[in-house]
């Protein structure tokens, strides 16, 4: 495997953990309680470590973090999505957490460039998803309003994990087997939650593979924008 | 077989002595973060370190806590280097870790059984006890506690209740 290769799919991964951090950072002080603005803000640390390590290496991580174009971004667009109410944050969570514990379990066990990296973040990544997966349970088998919201919330994101098992070349992973396996266990923890499993599409004419080549939808520019705000206006500045 | 040299214990040992930034009751070697002390040379020492979570933000605090030890040993150059592989893991505890932990009000991890950190079930967040054992109140000793958030103060820690003191407690969580 090359090298361009391997930096490439890290800064697929990488991306995909810098931009859900700081999403979940965007909940520090509006969480509807105590323990989720502890809970959010580790899962977001715990995120942001895996981003570092990623960052580094695909080239100088602050670079590539604060000063990328919206177009160079390769994250997939679900980790974009704006947090909504806190049922779209655990849609999202519960989306994605699935996945990725997918995925890292597979490169941890394939042995190439990111297996030391996904062997410690699996574990990390097992409590991401025990997280998301309570919380699932709760609302959607909670009350009339929690339900409907996290059932909102579950079909308003349903259209953007087709993308989650688009290949990404330099990952050695069975993506269809992937795709099987996700399917089997989101679709079990919504069917326990009282749940439906939306119907709708996975993927679109737009949302297709978007996020990998460096497409993204229209929030993205401005979480962008205030994420590295500060790092433009001030080069080189230090604590 | 890597020989250590009399001169690199001594180092293991100043090093592994430092204490944990957020929990100072372990030291570095408690913990079992300590991976690798190598002379490179007259007065150059390099140290290995790996960190309990990727994004734990400790690891910058031991490297320098590190650095200031072996500095004092007489050690000017000290280079502490951050590695994955392998993964820490909570069994990387030592004994005597575990009975600080405890002693300091945190129950420690339990051992872990296979690849799965936590028996990952949907259900009541009251748990007597899964096929790692029950968490043990480190106060009273009782079996019957209940999991109030899954993360805590840090990353590494869950919240609990004792049922039976009804005292909250930092449960470090097996990873």
């Amino acid at each position: 495997m090359t090298a361009t290769v391997t930096a490439t799919a890290a800064l697929a991964l990488g991306d995909d953990a810098l931009v859900l951090s700081h999403r979940l950072g965007q909940w520090a002080g509006h969480t509807p309680v105590l323990e989720e603005e502890v809970a959010l803000a580790n899962i977001a640390l715990d995120l942001l470590g895996q981003a570092r390590v990623l960052l580094s290496m695909a080239g100088d991580e602050d670079e590539l973090a604060y000063l990328r174009e919206e177009r160079a971004f390769r994250n997939v667009q679900l980790v974009e999505q704006p947090n909504g109410d806190f049922a779209h944050t655990i849609a999202r969570q519960l989306y994605f957490s699935a996945y990725q514990h997918l995925l890292y379990d597979r490169l941890a066990e394939g042995g190439g460039p990111f297996a030391p990296l996904a062997a410690k973040a699996v574990k990390e990544v097992a409590y991401h998803r025990d997280h998301a997966e309570q919380w699932t349970l709760r609302l959607g088998d909670g009350t009339d309003v929690s339900h409907e919201r996290m059932q909102r919330a579950c079909t308003a994101l349903w259209r953007y994990t087709g993308e989650l098992f688009q290949p990404v070349e330099g990952l050695d992973a069975d993506w269809p087997a992937l795709e099987a396996a996700w399917l089997e266990r989101v679709g079990e923890v919504l069917r326990r939650a009282t749940l439906t499993v939306p119907e709708g599409p996975r993927s679109g004419a737009w949302t297709a593979g978007a996020g990998r080549q460096g497409l993204h939808t229209e929030p993205f520019g401005r979480m962008l924008a205030e994420m590295q705000h500060l790092h433009r206006s001030h080069p080189g500045a230090s604590w | 077989m890597v020989t250590v040299t009399p001169l690199e214990a001594e180092l293991w040992e100043i090093a592994g002595s430092v204490p944990d930034p957020e929990l100072p009751v372990l030291t570095l070697h408690e913990l079992g973060v300590l991976r690798a002390v190598r002379v490179r040379g007259t007065g150059a020492v390099e140290v290995e370190l790996t960190p309990t979570y990727t994004g734990c933000p400790a690891v910058e605090a031991m490297s320098l806590d590190i650095e200031r030890a072996l500095r004092a040993r007489g050690m000017p150059e000290v280079t502490v280097r951050t590695v994955l592989d392998p993964a820490w893991s909570t069994d990387d505890i030592t004994d005597e870790g575990r009975r600080k932990l405890r002693e300091f009000g945190i129950a420690p991890p339990r051992a872990r059984r296979d690849r799965e950190p936590v028996p990952l079930k949907l259900g009541p967040t009251r748990t007597r006890a899964d096929d790692a054992g029950p968490v043990r109140c480190p106060r009273c000793g009782c079996a019957d506690t209940e999991l109030l958030s899954r993360f805590s103060s840090t990353a590494c820690k869950a919240l609990r209740r004792c049922l039976g003191c009804r005292e909250p407690f930092d449960h470090f969580k097996e990873l």
